[in-house]
């Protein structure tokens, strides 16, 4: 299934930061998006559009994972030639991952 | 247990402005804040203060003011804004007028400044945080430099009386932590409180986008009424408890969805949330549906305040040049990749200096880069071109739209819609200042 199937998400964004929360629709998945959302596939997701480390918090309190994503804005937002230059549509690729059914 | 209301009338500079004469009517608010200045607003605003000394503060500040202070006058609401931008004492002055011009009598107005440190940075030996550089090497580059206040000096105006109050530079959190410290009368050293009163602002400081507005997604996240999109209330508790509700019968949705996204909006490290007044720890909130749009905050802390306070830098960076021309129906992308390829061979030809370029194809991979985007795999059935490029002046800058609208004659067939633009890039970096050597000021009207 896709990640979007049992989360949502919001990108934030200061200077040539990226962050994407994934946040669980049903705090009991977040197990299975914490096993399966980890900061190596978001790298990878995003190589080329991320040049930094990409680093992930855990907020297991409210089903919750922040990524937060260095060198991701073509230089900073108030410089970046990108059309979408505070990175706001990214979230949206995220959740587009394919993440493990449930176990039945 | 004593509790207040505090409402959220704008989530950046250009918000609507319907919402918040709605709070302010039919909120049952004792505050209402506007947070109208992003990153780079000041820098641009301190260009329009050195050509008008009367000027540097929100363009729609005046149409705001005319909106809502009838009603907050009516009714004891008071106002808390930064939209002063590089110009508080203007904006304070400009209000009085409006206040006057409205018939409305006995409001005093409080203009907060001192944020402006570009002085202070220049003199010392002060770096900039991105690249370590010495401050004083960017020369007459530099454009602004403004501190981050932090609640004190907005709290000392609502203490002197003041009924609105107007800043530049202040953490957007602060602008909501300012009452709360005034009415429960918490202490600046309260780390805990002060968090708690962190989270509820940083929930609020962007106005709908916790009330629903920038959530939907059609069959996964429904949200009713957007084009009436209620802004945000807090009902906060002197213990630190908040409530975040909204306004009866008007659209959007306040839902733990709704508020998680933006707990962690722009957000990194949740539990080191620095602000100029604590360094607050949003890692333990919890949130609980307690009715129809109504969400209990809870679990927010915080440690110390840091001994620095956040410089935001403005400083002319360089030119950006950019050209648009859209294709459509049948063979629109290769004719589309086609023009890329010509612009890119011409800018080489006619020897434009840049000194970063993007072709990108809009509908195709402009958003997430080729590498996302291909995987649909389907044709678009029309496309728009788009060649931007960074140069260090502006006459090079503007030959780099001129070659994307020569298409019109020279490139693919049926090419329309062509656009061009050239503009200098005020840009942003930061710094960090002992926070001593920001002063703020404060300075009062009355109508």
């Amino acid at each position: 299934m896709k990640l979007r199937d049992i989360a949502h998400s919001r990108t934030g964004d200061k200077g040539d930061i990226s962050n994407i929360s994934v946040i669980a629709f049903d705090e009991k998945d977040y197990p299975l998006i914490e096993a399966a959302v980890t900061p190596e596939r978001v790298k990878e997701l995003f190589r080329e559009v991320v040049h930094g480390e990409v680093v992930r918090h855990a907020i297991p309190g409210i089903g919750a994972l922040n990524f937060v994503m260095q060198k991701a804005l073509g230089g900073g937002v108030t410089r970046s030639l990108a059309l979408d230059a505070h990175g706001k549509c990214l979230a949206s690729a995220l959740l587009d991952l394919d993440i493990p059914d449930r176990a039945a | 247990m004593k509790t207040i209301r505090i409402g959220s009338g704008a989530g950046y500079s250009g918000d609507r402005i319907e919402p918040a004469v709605e709070l302010a009517d039919k909120g049952d608010i004792q505050y209402l804040v506007f947070e109208c200045l992003a990153e780079r607003t000041i820098a641009i605003a301190q260009g329009a203060k050195l050509k008008d000394p009367a000027k540097g503060y929100d363009p729609l500040l005046a149409e705001r003011m005319q909106a809502v202070l009838p009603l907050c006058h009516a009714k004891g609401i008071k106002i808390i804004t930064n939209m002063g931008a590089a110009n508080p004492v203007a904006a304070a002055a400009k209000t009085r007028e409006i206040a006057q011009s409205l018939g409305l009598r006995g409001l005093k107005i409080a203009a907060v400044s001192g944020d402006d440190v570009l002085e202070t940075l220049k003199s010392g030996s002060h770096r900039i945080e991105e690249t370590g550089a010495p401050v004083s090497s960017m020369g007459n580059t530099l454009v602004s430099a403004n501190a981050y206040l932090g609640a004190a000096p907005i709290v000392e105006a609502l203490k002197a009386g003041a009924d609105v109050v107007i800043t530049g530079r202040v953490a957007d959190p602060a602008l909501f932590l300012a009452p709360q410290i005034v009415e429960f009368g918490w202490s600046m050293e309260d780390w805990d409180r002060l968090g708690k009163g962190t989270v509820v602002g940083h929930l609020l400081e962007c106005a709908g986008q916790v009330t629903g507005g920038y959530f939907a997604d059609p069959g996964v996240k429904d949200v009713a009424n957007l084009a009436r999109l209620g802004f945000p209330i807090a009902e906060v508790q002197e213990d630190g408890g908040a409530v975040i509700t909204k306004v009866a019968g008007s659209g959007g949705a306040v839902t733990t969805a709704t508020c998680k996204e933006q707990l962690l909006y722009e957000i990194h490290d949740p539990s080191t949330y620095f602000t100029p007044d604590v360094v607050a720890d949003f890692s333990k909130v919890t949130f609980t549906q307690e009715g129809p749009d109504r969400v209990r905050v809870a679990g927010a802390g915080g440690r110390a305040r840091p001994e620095t306070l956040k410089v935001s830098v403005g400083y002319l960076d360089s030119y950006i040049g950019e050209g648009q021309i859209s294709y459509a129906g049948p063979g629109a992308l290769a004719r589309g990749r086609l023009a890329l390829e010509i612009v890119r061979e011409r800018l080489k030809l006619t020897g434009v200096q840049t000194t970063e370029l993007r072709f990108d194809l809009i509908g195709v991979n402009s958003i997430h880069g080729d590498a996302l985007s291909t995987a649909g795999g389907q044709e678009p059935y029309e496309v728009r071109v788009r060649v931007v490029g960074r140069t260090d002046s502006l006459k090079e800058a503007v030959r780099i739209g001129n070659e994307v609208e020569t298409l019109y004659t020279n490139g693919p067939a049926s090419g329309g819609g062509a656009t061009k633009s050239a503009k200098d890039v005020v840009a942003m970096l930061s710094a960090l200042l002992p926070r001593d050597l920001a002063k703020p000021a404060i300075d009062y009207v009355e109508a």
